[in-house]
């Protein structure tokens, strides 16, 4: 424990540091790597794996079982589909309702048959139909354009907080960095993004931009008086402010990550599938890809995007000297 | 003295803090008693609950069919109105290329399954003959408090026509919609035998717009030949109610449903209210039909070229919201009836909710064992503020249950467990903040108060970028999402209410004991271990005498060893004189 204060004591000081905005090019090219990787998994694979709302799927209906039992209804259509991983509800008192992603007619029709067949009941007795995909262009439109005015309310309101267009700016691409990245591990592994997912991912966005306000309050902080300073730079003193809230920030994911983390291992374990796994999992992800890079991506590239202005540059100049 | 300002505004907060509790207590409290809406448990969801599911398919005309776009526009406007009944998470989903499926959480009241199953045409058509809404054999009986459902306005009652009145004129092409030549003696006997407590329409009749139709209004005490249809439901812009404002500008305690037309329903309704206005009644009213039946056919006060009109009657708050609603999201581009109603029970629902609460109990256990380790006996305030953050929530999520028809659904489940993560932040900036400033070697009572002034600004940027997300979710989309949005909305709220009315005061009060002032091991402020050196800004540091003298001695040390003979000779000396000094 004493070694963990020691080295928080350290970091505030300064006597310990770690070089984040002097190796700032390693972290970009991690960075970019890993983005443009996020970004050519998904042409690679053929797009991603999206839940049966989104794709739409076939639906059928079973009246007057005598027994509602899921499972008699789970192996018949993997009987005929086995890859498929069917959704069954049991409506009212006597009916089951089976949502498989979308087969084809032939597919469709041999399901029928042999749900009645494994209920005991004549072939008639089960209705097919298809779904038109519940989210649809509708729901998942009116989420894009949430997100498109969060984005430009959340810029102007850090633009106003912080008092430069810059800040907004880097943290708007560390925000970039974090979707794109969770959405490539999506990708990668195949999760299913379902409306559950897109809310965790909606709240990554969230999450991210508030890690990065607390690094920035503190960057704004030690850069106030820096252009007066003969012996520090402007690097230099984003760096410490970097190097100073870096506990801070790992405080903050694990105590955001604990609760996500629980509710995703009991999601996945326990429930199997559904909405408590799929908003955790994409927060699971993406509050680690945040700190990354509210840390190393954020930080860095402020310095980058004012220190090419005047007052800085000279000053880092005189202070090398 | 700023020692007792301390104290005093402290207990003011605390105090401030109470009284919310005990107030929303109080009136959920007062509210299940008198209330049977409101409970101290919140309601739940459809994916929590079980539900309710109608199905909807469209009706039309033989031969018709319905468009992709038709079904997309019915679908959004009926979500709209089944949104409009507070936060339900419902689902409107089509099926095939016919059917829209609604699916409400718990069992839906009268109102909201009206809402959903009268969606159907809306239309306004003349009124050229009324009565009573029995054969014509019981004209006789007349009523007159049977005129109360029919909206007036000052004009002297409606007058009854009694069939014998009416124009027997034969077939004789009738000028305008409301010339009573529409009324053929077919129509007259029809009209007379026509019983409004029998079921005389098909469900799911349509009428074809440019004959007359018979029919009665909703409660079966009037029955009406109206004219061809004038306007159409879709030429509605906008329907709210609303209190009448009297002459002088009061408004009264009655209720009205106030009208817009777009362009074409403006011109519609400008000839219509302008044919009605110099005739008598019945045939100056007009009549609204919702499905066939006539919801109001109020009589023609003025004539309305300004596209705004007003109904009034005997509504009070509730009649008028609902009619107004049903003219709002009525104008369907086609009318739709109920094929199915049944209750789904939740696929998973009652293990789901164990399990999510399971979870976030012990994501809550993690975390306060997590910030025990790192923040020691400040655990206690986390735990504290915690408590008292999920006190809040649950209260104002009965509440909201109870006053906006507010449901919890998985997702904003969900969304409270993640808002955990949130709320502790807010402590660890604060409480991270302090550190700092013992750091800096100010005493613990002045960190407290010097880290809040600067934590405060931190955590309202936090917060504000938080409840911007959940806002702008909340208002641009539909459903599960905005479920999700109230609650991470909701608990920034809260955690900004704990943070100033508890956290702070707290940690004020417990600064001045001497477990934490005097920087115990156990407290979180170990001043020993947090004065290292201090970077005290300026670009200058400080070096703390604990550390210098450790420093200094390996420093010492380290000479000591690469001192040359003739230095230890001298040092030698010094020490010798100073041992015969102090003797």
């Amino acid at each position: 424990m004493s070694k963990l204060k020691d080295l928080g004591n350290d970091l505030y000081s300064g006597t310990k540091s770690l070089d984040i905005v002097g190796r700032r090019k390693i972290f970009y090219i991690v960075g970019i790597a890993i983005v443009v990787f996020s970004i050519l998994v998904p042409i690679v694979k053929g797009g991603f794996n999206f839940g049966i709302e989104f794709r739409g799927g076939s639906e059928f209906r079973i009246d007057g079982v005598a027994e509602t039992s899921q499972e008699i209804a789970r192996q018949a259509v993997q009987s005929v589909e086995p890859g498929s991983s069917p959704l069954i509800t049991t409506v009212g008192l006597d009916a089951v309702r089976v949502q498989t992603e979308q087969l084809d007619d032939v597919t469709s029709e041999e399901v029928r048959i042999a749900l009645a067949a494994a209920y005991g009941l004549e072939s008639g007795a089960v209705t097919s139909s298809f779904i038109g995909a519940n989210w649809g262009a509708d729901v998942t439109e009116k989420a894009l354009i949430g997100l498109v005015v969060f984005l430009l309310l959340v810029s102007l309101l850090m633009a106003l907080y912080f008092r430069t267009l810059k800040m907004s700016i880097a943290a708007l691409v560390a925000l970039f960095h974090d979707v794109v990245i969770t959405l490539g591990i999506y990708a990668l592994v195949g999760f299913e993004i379902t409306p559950a997912a897109v809310i965790g991912f909606l709240t990554i966005l969230g999450y991210s931009l508030y890690d990065t306000v607390v690094v920035f309050d503190k960057v704004r902080e030690n850069t106030l008086d820096v252009e007066f300073s003969e012996t520090t730079t402007f690097a230099s003193q984003v760096n410490l402010a970097i190097n100073q809230t870096l506990v801070r920030s790992v405080n903050t994911s694990v105590v955001a990550v604990l609760p996500v983390a629980s509710i995703l291992f009991i999601g996945a374990a326990v429930l199997g599938a559904g909405t408590l796994r799929d908003i955790a999992l994409a927060l699971f992800i993406g509050i680690i890809a945040g700190t990354y890079s509210s840390v190393f991506i954020a930080g860095p590239l402020y310095v980058d995007l004012r220190e090419r202005e005047g007052k800085f540059s000279k000053k880092a100049k005189a202070v090398k000297a | 003295m700023s020692v007792t300002n301390t104290v005093r505004s402290a207990r003011k907060s605390l105090s401030w803090l109470l009284a919310l509790v005990v107030g929303l207590t109080a009136l959920i409290a007062v509210g299940s008693i008198s209330d049977e809406n409101a409970s101290f448990t919140p309601k739940l969801a459809l994916d929590l609950q079980g539900g309710t599911q109608v199905i909807l398919s469209p009706l039309l005309l033989d031969g018709a069919g319905v468009t992709p776009e038709q079904l997309d526009q019915a679908v959004s406007i009926i979500r709209q109105r089944v949104d409009a009944s507070g936060v339900s998470e419902s689902q409107v989903v089509t099926q095939g290329d016919r059917n829209i499926i609604v699916s409400i959480p718990g069992v839906p009241d009268e109102n909201t399954l009206a809402l959903i199953k009268a969606s159907a045409k809306l239309e306004f058509r003349a009124v050229l003959v009324t009565s009573v809404g029995a054969a014509s054999s019981n004209v006789d009986t007349v009523d007159p408090s049977v005129e109360g459902e029919t909206p007036q306005g000052e004009t002297a009652p409606e007058e009854e026509v009694a069939s014998e009145d009416a124009p027997k004129v034969p077939n004789a092409a009738p000028t305008d919609p409301s010339d009573l030549n529409w009324v053929s003696p077919e129509l007259q006997e029809e009209f007379d035998a026509l019983d409004c407590s029998t079921s005389f329409r098909e469900p799911g009749q349509v009428d074809d717009p440019t004959i007359p139709l018979i029919t009665c209004d909703v409660t079966g005490t009037s029955k009406y030949i109206l004219g061809p249809v004038e306007v159409e439901g879709a030429n509605i812009s906008d329907a709210s109610n609303g209190t009448v404002q009297s002459s002088t500008g009061a408004s009264t305690n009655s209720w009205a449903v106030n009208l817009d037309f777009d362009g074409v329903g403006t011109q519609a309704f400008a000839d219509v209210t302008q044919r009605l206005f110099p005739l008598s009644a019945p045939r100056n009213q007009f009549a609204i039909t919702l499905d066939g039946f006539v919801i109001t056919a109020p009589a023609t006060q003025a004539v309305i070229t300004g596209g705004s009109a007003q109904i009034t009657g005997n509504f009070d708050r509730d009649s008028s919201k609902v009619l107004a609603d049903q003219l709002k999201y009525g104008s369907l581009p086609i009318g739709f009836e109920v094929e199915s109603q049944e209750n789904i029970s939740a696929s998973l629902g009652s293990e789901q909710l164990t399990n999510g609460l399971l979870a976030g109990l012990i994501g809550l256990i993690l975390v306060v064992i997590y910030s025990a380790f790192q923040y020691r006996g400040l655990a206690i305030v986390t735990i504290g503020s915690l408590l008292v953050a999920a006190l809040l929530v649950y209260l104002f999520i009965a509440f909201l249950s109870w006053r906006q028809g507010y449901r919890l659904s998985l997702a904003g489940v969900a969304g409270l467990i993640v808002a955990i993560g949130i709320t502790v932040d807010s402590f660890i900036v604060y409480f991270e903040r302090v550190r700092d400033e013992i750091r800096e070697g100010r005493s613990l009572e002045v960190a407290v108060e010097n880290a809040w002034k600067r934590a405060l600004r931190t955590i309202l940027a936090s917060d504000a970028v938080s409840f911007t997300a959940a806002a702008t979710l909340f208002l641009l989309t539909v459903g599960n999402v905005r479920g999700f949005a109230f609650t991470l909305g909701l608990t920034t709220i809260v955690d900004l209410i704990v943070v100033l009315l508890f956290t702070h005061p707290l940690l004020q009060l417990l600064a001045r004991t001497k477990f934490f002032s005097s920087g115990h091991p156990w407290s979180g402020f170990d001043s020993k271990a947090l004065t290292a050196s201090g970077y005290v800004g300026r670009g200058k540091f400080r070096v703390s005498e604990s550390l210098a003298s450790g420093k200094a001695e390996k420093a010492s040390k380290e000479a000591t060893k690469r001192q040359t003979i003739a230095e230890r000779k001298a040092e030698a000396a010094i020490a010798a004189a100073k041992k015969s000094g102090d003797k």
